[in-house]
């Protein structure tokens, strides 16, 4: 079952394959896919952000020359199709759906309300200036104590805007904290941003109205889950659906979710019988695919005063938007499940409660929940350490769950049940590995310490990455009569390297030469069922899944190799091009009359937990409130390394996106939910003058005890620590003013204001 | 209105709408979709093209700006036979992940190289920061156009 050794491209910084179009400009996205006779569709969307529909006129924007339709909620039925949950699918998150058109409310800026199908997509947006929409507007809910006075319901049915409360419990918390020395307590949030992938989204749908067959182009992420939604929804059977899968650019939990869009494309596509395209622009992604985070959490940590870590105890209160869409509520669960990460926390008790707001709806986002429990959680250890007047890294590594505790259970959470546990790993010696490589003993010199005036700080902390979700993945190997060998795949690729990837195991699983084998993913056509790219899965379980296909077609090749040589089975051996019997062969070219096709399942019910220790030295303008990243490094056991070139890159990429959320990346709504920043002038991601000194080191120490490869999912896992430890350390370099962030991002403003306060205060 | 250009090298026309951008005609009129539209409103320099020899948003500019002039796309700075050293380091550097910026990346190094060939590691992030890439943390993609320079006269290389 595992791979043979020595490997040939396992573990070796192969180049990849993608590169070769993508450096030519020959990537193919899905804007770039166009249709014979194909019309372009534009969304009109509520510019309100509460209200109930009064009127909608679309007369004036039908007659426009050039349009062909204008839909709206009642010409879908009665009541619009919604799209279900994904994930944790719990019955009493059903009220909280999104309708595919808004109809009887409107309850977000961005809220799609018509779709106009036209000529081309210039026309459509004309026709957009003549719909007119009458609005009875409500108070828009915008945040947690809007929600909580409940001056409007966004749900009336329901009544309040709280939707549900997740729990995650392990041992006894209240014993723990009322033996605890020590308590700390405090009110962390962190702001509302997202993904913002580069590519918008876009589909081209067409139907084939003699066939009864629809075809959806544009497809991501988890097409198979979305086809079956998109089948409900049109109401046909999802086998009469293909779902095509093209170059992605950049998915990070955002793209390739079920949004509205991926209904009403091809419900357009249906009603006017014509292929339609559709591609969002930068604001309408900034409006409308998932935002993330935006959560406040009242915590607080038990310890005893040699620095044990006795319990965490609290609630969480998690903006989630307007609706609860297909994985809304995974940032939720995670924030109370995961708050304890690598650390051997026996007693916790922690809540979050999802509110419904008047602000795009809420999905994940790499890390998701993960990113934000640890902003609290280290926060919280470091002002723990100051009280107890203990060494940062110290009461860490103290606190680190051992290998000897493994597998280690996590806090239970509920409704939607579930149970995990820490799989393997040598956290302490990570640690230690961080330490030296950061040089922590020579930099602790430079704590507090004001140099051409700016003061400098450093932290450390640890984390855990979630990876490999089940239930399983699916993959089916060809050998095609040429001797040459396709995958088809159930994984999908967002961007991260996964035809490189899948390759480079399937080579040495077959014992192929690189370019004999091709790799086809991502699209409904290629296996029975499929599940696709998220919480860092896809190396994982498709990989695994292709050394199950591989082992059954090296079985089958044997046995055509054998019946064309006249021997047994048993007899012959086969090298990846040929198969022998002595000093006969015969070769996979033409080995039979027809291709040799096997499929296998990888299932899955243990998560990998790849994890690791990371450290920061910052300064701080105290003039502007500027804070420089001078060092950033991250060491992450990973298990098993597939390819060390896109692992890296997956792990520097990751942790630029941590520094932007928490320095610069914002969505930010005014008191009417009108969404203030809506381009990405206003929406600041980094850029390459931001953060030049990110070094990631990446180690194979303990391979996962749950799949054939020993990989650990690892795409995420440099994001989720950033926000804490830059926040530590830039509390570190204001220790002498006092000053303790307990909120992102850390904007110039936000730091100078921390500042000058902490300063009106000592004087 | 029609207009006429010289594109990769290659005398084209077309006949477009005064609103059409010039990545739009690029793209639509051309077939060059190498060329990608990220925001639409000049900042992420995904569409960006050299024209006249400078790097240039061709979302920003329309299409009958560029009437007879000399615009170069990602395409015209490739060929199918081998990559270029350009795109040879960029592979080399794993200075992309989904290709979705590439394009904008190869261009705008290309234009800043051919004309400063000595570009030191400030001077080419200030220059990139003019374009936005999601998924690499630039990192290597300042490595990559750093180890370019030498195809392009760097000074004792």
């Amino acid at each position: 079952m595992t791979l043979r050794q020595p490997n040939s491209f396992v573990g070796r910084p192969v180049e990849r394959i993608e590169d070769l179009r993508f450096l030519r400009g020959k990537g193919f996205y899905i804007s770039d896919l166009s249709r014979p006779n194909q019309l372009h569709a534009v969304i009109f969307r509520s510019p309100e952000a509460h209200g109930r529909i009064k009127r909608i006129g679309i007369e004036r924007a039908r007659a426009l020359k050039g349009v062909h339709a204008v839909i709206i909620a009642s010409d879908l039925g009665p009541t619009p199709p919604h799209i279900p949950l994904r994930l944790q699918p719990l019955p009493e998150l059903v009220p909280f759906h999104q309708p595919m058109l808004a109809f009887e409310k409107v309850r977000y800026v961005g809220e799609p309300v018509a779709v106009v199908v036209a000529d081309t997509a210039a026309i459509a947006e004309d026709a957009l200036e003549l719909i007119e929409l009458d609005i009875e507007t409500l108070p828009a809910i915008t945040g947690r104590a809007s929600a909580e006075a409940a001056q409007s319901v966004l749900f009336e049915g329901h009544g309040s805007n709280e939707a549900l409360v997740w729990t995650a419990v392990r041992g006894n918390a209240d014993a723990a904290f009322a033996k605890a020395d020590l308590i700390i307590k405090d009110t962390f949030r962190v702001q509302r941003h997202a993904a913002m992938f580069m590519e918008p989204r876009g589909f081209v749908a067409e139907w084939q109205a003699d066939t009864q067959r629809m075809q959806v182009w544009g497809a991501a992420k988890v097409a198979w889950a979305n086809r079956r939604i998109l089948a409900t929804a049109l109401q046909i059977d999802e086998h009469a659906i293909d779902m095509f899968e093209l170059d992605v650019g950049g998915g990070f939990g955002s793209r390739g979710e079920f949004y509205p869009e991926d209904y009403l494309i091809p419900a357009a596509a249906r009603i006017v019988g014509r292929p339609v395209k559709w591609i969002e622009d930068r604001r309408e992604h900034l409006m409308c695919a998932n935002h993330a985070r935006d959560i406040e959490c009242n915590v607080e940590m038990a310890l005893s005063k040699d620095g044990l870590i006795l319990g965490l105890r609290g609630m969480s209160y998690s903006d989630n938007g307007a609706y609860l869409r297909t994985n809304g509520s995974v940032g939720p669960r995670n924030i109370s499940q995961f708050m304890s990460g690598p650390y051997k926390i026996e007693n916790i008790h922690l809540q979050t409660t999802m509110l419904t707001t008047n602000k795009t709806p809420s999905g994940t986002f790499r890390g998701p929940g993960r990113f934000e429990t640890d902003f609290v959680r280290e926060r919280l250890i470091d002002l723990a350490a100051s009280q107890l007047g203990m060494d940062r890294a110290v009461i860490r590594r103290k606190n680190l769950v051992r290998d000897e505790d493994m597998p280690y259970p996590l806090a239970t959470i509920t409704p939607y049940e579930s149970v995990t546990d820490l799989d393997s790993g040598d956290y302490p010696a990570v640690f230690d590995l961080c330490m030296t490589e950061f040089g922590w003993a020579e930099k602790s010199a430079l704590a507090g310490k004001l140099i051409d005036g700016r003061y400098h700080g450093i932290a450390i902390g640890s984390f855990i990455e979630g990876g490999a979700a089940g239930p399983k993945e699916d993959a089916r190997l060809v050998l095609e009569l040429d001797g040459t060998l396709t995958v088809y795949l159930g994984s999908s690729a967002v961007g991260q390297g996964l035809q490189t990837i899948m390759t480079q195991i399937t080579a040495d699983a077959m014992e192929m030469p690189f370019d004999q084998i091709r790799v086809l993913h991502g699209s409904t056509s290629h296996v029975k069922d499929g599940f696709g790219s998220y919480h860092s899965r896809s190396t994982v379980m498709g990989g695994s899944a292709i050394l199950l296909a591989a082992e059954k077609l090296k079985d089958k090749i044997c046995e055509a190799g054998a019946a064309a040589l006249g021997c047994a089975k048993e007899q012959v051996l086969i090298d990846g091009q040929t198969v022998r019997h002595g000093d006969r062969s015969v070769s996979f070219a033409g080995l039979s009359p027809e291709p040799i096709d096997v499929e296998a399942s990888f299932f899955n019910k243990k998560y990998t937990y790849a994890y690791g220790t990371q450290a920061a030295h910052v300064s701080v303008d105290p003039g502007t409130g500027h804070v420089r990243v001078h060092e950033y490094l991250s060491v992450e056991d990973v298990g098993r390394m597939i390819n060390p070139l896109t692992l890296h890159g997956q792990a520097i990429g990751a942790i630029v996106q941590g520094l932007g959320g928490t320095f610069l990346e914002h969505l930010i709504y005014d008191e009417n939910g009108q969404l203030q920043t809506g381009s990405l002038a206003d929406y600041l991601l980094p850029t390459a003058s931001d953060f030049p000194k990110i070094r990631a080191i990446t180690l194979e120490l303990k391979p996962s005890p749950n799949n054939p490869l020993g990989a650990k999912g690892a795409g995420e896992g440099g994001i989720i620590p950033v926000g804490g430890i830059i926040t530590n350390a830039v509390a570190n370099a204001l220790s002498s003013l006092g000053v303790e962030p307990m909120e992102l991002p850390l904007s110039p403003s936000r730091v100078w204001k921390l500042i000058d306060d902490a300063r009106k205060r000592i004087v | 209105m029609k207009i006429e250009l010289d594109v990769n090298g290659k005398h084209m026309s077309a006949e477009v709408e005064e609103r059409t951008t010039l990545a739009d005609c690029l793209r639509y009129e051309f077939g060059l979709t190498g060329t990608h539209l990220g925001c639409e409103h000049g900042v992420c320099g995904a569409c960006t093209v050299i024209v006249n020899g400078a790097a240039v948003r061709s979302c920003l500019i329309l299409a009958v700006q560029a009437d007879g002039d000399s615009v170069t796309t990602v395409e015209g700075l490739s060929n199918d036979d081998a990559l270029t050293p350009l795109q040879a380091s960029f592979r080399k550097h794993h200075a992309l992940q989904c290709g979705f910026c590439t394009p904008g990346m190869v261009t705008t190094a290309h234009a800043l190289l051919t004309h400063e060939p000595n570009a030191d590691e400030d001077r080419v992030r200030d220059v990139l920061s003019g374009n936005i890439c999601r998924c690499t943390g630039y990192i290597s993609i300042v490595e990559a156009v750093l180890d370019a320079r030498s195809a392009y006269g760097r000074d004792g290389q």
